[in-house]
């Protein structure tokens, strides 16, 4: 007891919003899972910053470009000069899955950033101002709303032609939806309290009321999901390069390697799982990327969520 | 009631007229020649392109294109599906059944599995169990559906050689093939048709098929349900009607059963949407991995040789499905919670 008065006291002295940080970051990482999350996270960072060094591009204009020595179709297993193994076409699997590492975040971000900031504004301004503007952005989510996303996507993909870019510019268009139906609803409960109105009637500007009462209030759910997007749209793009979809044949990207594989994931009669190097490095890249995201992301909410954060 | 599910059907209908503009104008961004090529048949027709476009008005404003397709559709002409090389509203009918049947075996188990193991983990909270499947639900959530279907089919199908892919084994779907008499299909789902033809094997082979699909599809869509049914229970544990039925004396199993199990259902009903979603996106890929020829892999094969009637419509179709059955779903969670009012 006394010295959590001791502590209250130093705090006192502190910004409340720096305290607050605190308390949350402190809530975050007493969740093991939390933990490992950003281990998980900075691992692949680094891998992504480092990658020049570990696996020296070829064609340095060119590095997402996988290197390959010949053109067999039969992959080949770790030796020393390629420490995983060559995949179907003899590229290199090891420089594969760390330029891999590159476009993944590449994905994640852009589409998480895209759609975030698109369906964050539209999201806080309909929510806030309501009218028509409300009513026909809403109209329209809910006819978005009416296809799940790889059907969508995979459409708009088709519309625009194939490649990495357009599989990320098709999610991004379909995901947004999500960040303004969420975003929205959290603006809703809070645009009718007490301290938005007493702001308004001081004269507060409408922009400035936005920008330091709604959105810091209402910008947690948003993160919990960007981070759960994070992953979840690397899933879907490499789904679609899997498919066919994607950048051509040879670009680093672990969905493209998991469909090079795709032939090899039954060897020979008598050992069924001789290509396992295949499918398992780039595969294993994919399951730890998103498990990563998906860890913080539920320690975020643990965090975040008022009802369970002073448990 | 019924005047909130009429304005909910007019809703439908306005929904569906802007997917269908939706879907229009993103593959009108096409070129006539493109779109032209999507009629032609035979290698014949090519040369005609030009008449094609002519005849289909393809270089004709939007609305005018617009109108001659909502034409076509009234007439019940969905064009000509270049994948399955007949029309698409015919082998919609040879498709669908594949994708129905998939998840008729997996949404009850589903529905089972994520309720029990949801239930269990609230109730004990914290305890080895909670943790296990908490764990589990964050691996299956974060699992890649196609990649876990290739993980399955490498070790049941490459080391194990027990289940293979495909919806029927060669020898027994070309008999059927070849025996249209003899084998009537009454709904085109192996598995129950077997049953209806008196072919026990049949249905035992088509269900030998359908293990690993379904096994794919459970896990990746179980994890939702069980953590939204996880959440609700410890709320409704936490509640003040507990503690009374505590304080009486009520045995903890009769608690959970008869009173918060049923509370936290509640929430399960609002994320049902999201678990119809998850099923159409996860058959795309159980489809396109194990070689089932539904809807998914109609889809997936579309996309990939530009066959844009197939797109048009089956956008269509999976929009109405997805709507009717939010509607279905609203209806549910006012007859559940009677302090919803619908209007």
């Amino acid at each position: 007891m006394e010295t959590s008065t001791a502590m209250t006291a130093v705090q006192a002295h502190e910004h409340p919003r720096l305290r607050e940080l605190k308390f949350t970051l402190a809530r975050i990482f007493r969740n093991p899972s939390a933990v490992i999350g950003v281990v998980l996270l900075s691992f692949f960072i680094g891998v992504a910053i480092a990658a020049p060094y570990i696996a020296p591009p070829k064609y340095a204009h060119a590095p997402y470009k996988m290197p390959h020595k010949g053109f067999s179709p039969t992959p080949k297993a770790p030796s020393e000069r390629f420490i995983m193994g060559t995949t179907s076409g003899q590229y290199d699997i090891f420089y594969g899955v760390v330029w891999g590492t590159r476009t993944a975040f590449k994905i994640g971000l852009f589409v998480v950033g895209i759609a975030g900031f698109v369906g964050i504004t539209l999201g806080v301004l309909a929510g806030y101002y309501g009218g028509w503007f409300d009513e026909f952005l809403m109209r329209f989510v809910d006819i978005v709303w009416s296809i799940p996303l790889l059907v969508l996507a995979m459409t708009i993909v088709v519309a625009f032609g194939r490649g990495l870019e357009n599989i990320m510019i098709a999610l991004a268009l379909v995901e947004w939806r999500w960040y303004v139906r969420v975003i929205r609803s959290e603006v809703l409960k809070l645009r009718n309290q007490e301290f938005v109105q007493a702001a308004k009637l001081m004269g507060v500007s409408d922009c400035k009321i936005i920008l330091r009462h709604i959105l810091p209030n209402s910008i947690y759910p948003v993160l919990i999901m960007g981070s759960m997007d994070m992953g979840s749209m690397v899933i879907s793009a490499s789904f679609m390069s899997f498919v066919g979809l994607g950048a051509p044949k040879g670009y680093a990207d672990w969905g493209q390697m998991v469909a090079l594989a795709r032939n090899y994931i039954v060897g020979p009669s008598n050992d069924p799982l001789q290509f396992w190097y295949t499918i398992f490095f780039p595969g294993i890249c994919i399951i730890l990327f998103v498990l990563a995201w998906n860890l913080l992301g539920d320690a975020l909410r643990d965090a975040f969520d008022p009802k369970l954060r002073r448990r | 009631m019924t005047a909130y599910i009429i304005r909910r059907l007019l809703f439908l209908v306005f929904v569906l007229f802007g997917v269908s503009i939706l879907i229009f104008g993103l593959l009108s961004t096409f070129s006539p020649e493109r779109r032209a090529a999507a009629y032609v048949t035979t290698p014949k027709q090519a040369e005609n392109i030009p008449l094609i476009i002519q005849k289909y008005g393809l270089d004709k404003p939007f609305y005018v294109q617009y109108g001659k397709w909502v034409e076509q559709v009234a007439d019940g002409n969905l064009g000509w599906s270049l994948v399955a090389a007949r029309p698409v509203a015919q082998a919609f009918w040879n498709y669908f059944p594949t994708t129905l049947e998939l998840n008729l075996f997996a949404s009850p188990l589903v529905i089972i599995v994520g309720i029990w193991l949801g239930t269990m983990s609230g109730v004990h909270r914290d305890s080895f169990f909670d943790h296990s499947t908490r764990i589990a639900a964050i691996v299956g959530w974060s699992l890649p559906t196609f990649l876990f279907a290739l993980i399955l089919l490498m070790v049941f199908y490459g080391y194990l050689d027990m289940f293979s892919p495909g919806i029927l084994s060669s020898d027994l779907s070309l008999w059927v093939a070849n025996n249209p008499d003899k084998f009537v299909r009454y709904t085109g789902m192996y598995s129950i048709d077997g049953l209806l033809n008196g072919r026990l094997d049949i249905t035992l082979n088509a269900l030998s098929h359908l293990v690993l699909p379904v096994v794919t599809q459970v896990i990746v869509v179980v994890a939702l349900l069980m953590r939204v049914m996880r959440s609700g229970m410890i709320e409704e544990m936490n509640k003040d009607y507990v503690i009374t039925a505590k304080a009486k004396g009520a045995d903890f199993k009769t608690i959970y059963k008869k009173h918060a199990k049923k509370n936290a259902l509640i929430p399960v009903i609002t994320v049902a949407g999201q678990l119809v979603a998850l099923s159409m996106e996860g058959s795309i890929a159980v489809e396109v991995v194990f070689n089932r020829q539904g809807m998914g892999w109609w889809l997936a094969e579309s996309a990939t040789q530009l066959d844009m009637p197939v797109l048009m419509s089956v956008c269509m179709f999976v929009g109405l499905v997805f709507v009717t059955s939010n509607l279905i779903i609203d209806i549910m969670y006012a007859y559940v919670d009677p302090r919803i009012r619908l209007h």
